[in-house]
């Protein structure tokens, strides 16, 4: 593979794909087929691209893959892009599910399909950019840039209240990451570059650490995101387009996740060490009080998008437990999350669609005439709850066991999430699907068509799957993951025999 | 002729050109009759890119007319933004002549007439060639801010803007005679020689306080920036397009080159009032625009807190620091230039229109303005990876290695908050239902937006040159 781009390519081929769309006249119905179609083809062929990244990533190498470097900017700012063990995952859960993007949006978006599909197509763009960048502003031009096409999609895709929810979105992740671009740069001061490998092995001074600790985490909890800055989420959850919900519980959350890993952890591993109780406690009352929250809500999406902070939680807690099975964990539990609640949106998109509504209160027995949908929106509440053998369980046990080690009443209060995770999931899924179909409005409802049978079962096929044999995902992360671990240890144990003597 | 006035004479050769051009213009004029306007406008504009050509070509440094007038890579670099402004601006005023019957001839000659200030502003290396090419610069704004002189609101801006212009020039006069007093010389080399290793008196303060009020004046820092909506507001649209491009170059280069040149020995005086005015600038930009329902008036708003912004540059007082306020300035302007390309196209078939609520649903009805100006605000709004976000990068980076802490996260904050205007104006074009959609461009006003939009656009890929010219300019002081 050496020679090949294959990280530039896979970034920025949806681009290609948005300016032929860019080419096409928007009238009609042949047009906006042809649309459709131009960015079906071009998401498919991104993550057929893709797959070969993780064909030809090497799991025992702990540096970064697939590097490629070019002068840019001045001040030292390259183009640097490249793959590790934590990254590139997320790569490939983007690109698998934009083609399901794509096609959730196949008849429901009926207005500006053009507009639509280059939004999502530059979004793709930027979260793959997100992930592979090796440069800290590349990364966080990719970073932010994501606002852009994601506040156009909810504020003119979206519901009812779409410009208050587009608007708080867009200030809230500002907000939060300014002062990460202040904090980046007085990095850049301090170590000469922008450069993340070099970064990574700078070494900043304890009292600066904490500094830039707290700068970053402005940001990645913001984006996260952690009480008690999560009210943008559910807001942004319940106006956004079905495939701007799975987008942005998919993959934007993941983003401050990742930014933890590479960033927070292993550039201030003192501030993180000096911080990690902080964020034990916020990822507690997250996991606790979300969840209850998540009780008394009666609209589905607003459920699901408090839920999602409450598993957003047990990321924060994996994370920052720092040992091999907290991160770990945390990782799986980020990319099942991504499957799970994406799948979860799609499942409330399909009954959104015929029904115009989100009141659990509307619905109730759609198993009757939907048996196909209730089984899979089963498996996915069985997911997102945690049952073993589905990829939720895994991710959840693993930060649990990773924090049970670092602090026992931490473990103990999350682990009181399963249980409300279950309570509010299980209680969702039997006031839509269970009981007597005695609602007129529902009688005629039909089951699932071809294409959500398309976007749904490969979702159902990979949760199950991932949960009964999760090692590819751990033998792609370990060895990166390990290397982390161990320098985060060094320099803690370096800085405390320091401070001994 | 001696060789030393033959020398000033070729590195002047620029200003020369547009001087007597702009007499010549004002005889073609007189006698031209009826199409004078667009006759005038096309000379003008043609001898303007004359001197900037010329600049390009044969401008090398030297100082000339004594040390009055300097010529270096700053000042040739901040002479060409002014240039490109002023001659962008013209252009883009004759198809607003024709529609509105707006056709005074006097426009384009008093526009050369300030430019010529703008650019003897730029070169001043002496407090007495400072203050003429500034009062020449006024003077002929201050008419063209009133040119419209049968509508009320033009003559309003002019009045409003000579009377406090004129105060702010008594000011910065009486602050050039106590820096004379305390130092005895009006040349910028002279005065930071006498300034160096002296005692710091307490005059000399006063003096430099007046100088900086006098000048803030002229970029409409807060709290110097009170003429500015009204002027924005009620002066023909061309005229605003012009204020907000060309003065703004010239007057940020002045101050530069004002706190790096004379007043370099006492840096820690003038920056912490520096700061200030930045702080000031920003914060009141961010949030007086929010209110603003006409869009010129934002625009006013929003210059004001960009001038903040590229004093942030200007604060940190280094090398990176000028690097900063030069990109700026260059990112500011095409932005400035593309937005007001908009505004003057936002016409229906009854007039201009100037209201942000006339842009409703303007997505979905003029879709190609619509998804330019939406690049601009997010550009303007600072958000990557357009060019607005580089400005602001290079600004705060400096301020961050001066360690003006407090200054970059006010600063960062007030962005978020400026945010939210812009966010607005992309809200009611993609949000809201549509009221009708606006003419169809005029060419010329088609070509600034799609450049503009362009150039911020692709700046990620251009921004490596850029750089590397505005470092040279910067390197001047160093």
């Amino acid at each position: 593979m050496s020679g090949v781009p294959i990280l530039s390519l896979v970034t920025f081929l949806p681009l290609v794909g948005a300016f032929l769309i860019l080419l096409i006249r928007d009238d009609g119905d042949a047009a906006r087929r042809n649309i459709r179609n131009v960015a079906l083809l071009t998401t498919v062929f991104t993550f057929a691209v893709s797959l070969l990244i993780w064909i030809y990533f090497d799991n025992a190498e702990t540096g970064f893959q697939f590097v490629e470097k070019a002068a840019w900017l001045d001040s030292g700012i390259s183009y640097h892009m490249g793959v590790d063990g934590i990254s590139m995952l997320f790569v490939i859960l983007t690109t698998f599910l934009m083609p399901l993007c794509i096609l959730a949006s196949w008849e429901s978006v009926e207005k500006r399909v053009k507009e639509y599909m280059i939004s999502f197509l530059v979004l793709e763009t930027l979260m793959i950019g997100v992930f592979c960048a090796l440069d800290i502003v590349l990364f966080y031009v990719f970073f932010e840039a994501v606002l852009i096409p994601m506040f156009i999609i909810i504020g003119v895709w979206g519901g009812k209240r779409r410009v208050y929810a587009s608007f708080k979105f867009f200030l809230f992740t500002l907000l939060g990451s300014v002062l990460m671009l202040l904090a980046v740069m007085a990095m850049f001061w301090q170590a000469g570059t922008t450069d993340i490998p070099t970064l990574l092995s700078h070494g900043f001074p304890a009292n600066m650490q904490t500094w830039l600790w707290l700068a970053f985490f402005a940001s990645f909890a913001v984006k996260m995101p952690m009480w008690p800055v999560h009210t943008w989420l559910p807001d942004a959850h319940v106006e956004a387009p079905t495939a701007g919900s799975v987008i942005l519980a998919g993959i934007l959350l993941k983003m401050g996740g990742y930014g933890f890993l590479r960033f927070s952890l292993p550039m201030f591993p003192l501030a993180s060490e000096f911080f990690a109780p902080l964020v034990f406690a916020l990822s507690v009352v997250a996991i606790i009080y979300t969840s209850l929250v998540a009780l008394m809500q009666e609209d589905m999406k607003k459920l699901i998008a408090y839920s999602s902070v409450a598993h957003m939680g047990y990321v924060t807690m994996g994370i920052f437990s720092m040992n091999q099975e907290g991160v770990q964990g945390a990782i799986f539990q980020m990319l099942s999350h991504g499957l799970v609640s994406g799948a979860l949106f799609l499942c409330v998109g399909v009954v959104y669609d015929r029904m115009h509504t989100r009141d659990i209160a509307a619905y109730g027995g759609l198993v009757n005439n939907m048996p196909k949908y209730a089984v899979a929106f089963l498996i996915f509440t069985m997911a997102n709850v945690g049952l073993p053998g589905t990829s939720g369980f895994v991710g959840e046990f693993l930060t649990l066991f990773g924090i049970f080690k670092v602090n026992t009443w931490v473990a103990l209060l999350a682990a009181t999430g399963v249980i409300l995770s279950a309570a509010y999931a299980l209680w969702l899924y039997r006031r839509v699907v269970f009981g007597a179909l005695t609602k007129e409005s529902l009688k005629g409802l039909f089951d699932l068509s071809g294409r959500e049978k398309v976007v749904l079962y490969p979702l159902v096929i990979l949760v199950i799957f991932y949960g009964v044999y999760p090692a590819p995902v751990f033998d792609a992360t370990a060895a990166s993951v390990k290397a982390l671990v161990n320098n985060v240890t060094v320099s803690i144990d370096a800085a405390q025999t320091a401070a001994a003597n | 002729m001696t060789p030393e006035l033959l020398s000033s004479l070729s590195l002047s050769m620029p200003e020369l050109i547009i001087a007597v051009g702009a007499l010549v213009l004002l005889m073609v004029g007189v006698f031209s009759g009826e199409r004078a306007n667009s006759t005038v406008t096309g000379l003008a504009v043609a001898l303007l890119i004359a001197a900037g050509a010329w600049m390009l070509v044969f401008g090398h440094d030297g100082q000339g007319y004594g040390t009055a007038f300097i010529s270096d890579p700053f000042a040739r670099f901040m002479k060409f933004l002014t240039l490109v402004g002023a001659v962008v601006t013209l252009i883009m005023s004759v198809g607003f002549a024709k529609a509105e019957k707006f056709d005074k001839f006097e426009f384009p000659v008093l526009a050369m007439l300030a430019t010529l200030g703008m650019l003897l502003m730029i070169s001043a290396n002496d407090m007495l060639a400072l203050y003429l090419g500034l009062e020449l610069q006024s003077l002929a704004l201050y008419v063209i801010a009133a040119i419209n002189r049968d509508n009320v609101r033009s003559t309003e801006a002019g009045l409003k803007y000579f009377v406090l212009g004129a105060l702010s020039s008594g000011m910065l006069l009486y602050g050039i005679s106590l820096v004379y007093g305390y130092t005895g010389h009006t040349s910028f080399e002279a005065i930071a020689a006498a300034l160096t290793g002296g005692e710091r008196q307490l005059g000399l303060v006063f003096g430099l306080v007046f100088v900086l009020a006098g000048l803030c004046f002229k970029i409409s820092a807060v709290p110097f920036h009170m003429w500015t909506p009204d002027v924005y507001e009620g002066a023909p649209t061309p005229v605003t397009a012009f204020f907000a491009a060309a003065p703004k170059m010239a007057a940020m280069a002045l101050i530069v080159r004002v706190t790096m040149g004379a007043f370099e020995p006492i840096g820690l005086d003038w920056q912490q009032i520096i700061v200030f005015v930045s702080i000031a600038s920003m914060v009141l930009g961010a949030f007086a625009a929010i209110g603003q329902k006409n869009i010129k008036r934002l625009m006013a708003y929003s210059s004001i807190g960009h001038m903040g912004y590229a004093l942030v540059g200007l604060a940190a007082n280094s090398e990176a620091g000028v690097r900063g306020v030069v990109i700026y300035m260059l990112i500011y302007l095409v932005m400035t230039l593309g937005t007001f390309a908009f505004i003057l196209a936002m016409r229906r078939k009854d007039g201009n229109v100037e209201q942000i609520s006339d842009l409703a649903g303007l997505s979905s009805t003029n879709p190609m303005m619509a998804t330019i100006l939406t690049i601009l605000m997010f550009s303007l709004a600072g958000i990557p990876p357009l060019a607005g976000f580089w400005g602001k990068w290079y600004v705060f980076l400096a301020a961050i290695d001066a360690n003006l802490y407090a200054l970059a996260v006010i600063g960062m904050l007030a962005s978020v908050v400026g945010a939210y205007y812009y966010l607005r104006i992309i809200k009611i074009m993609w949000f809201d239902e549509p009221v009708g959609g606006f003419q169809p461009m005029a060419g010329e006003l088609r070509l600034v937006l799609g450049l503009s939009g362009a150039f911020v656009l692709f700046y990620v890929l251009i921004g490596g040159p850029v750089g590397q010219m505005a470092e040279a300019a910067a390197k001047t002081f160093f």
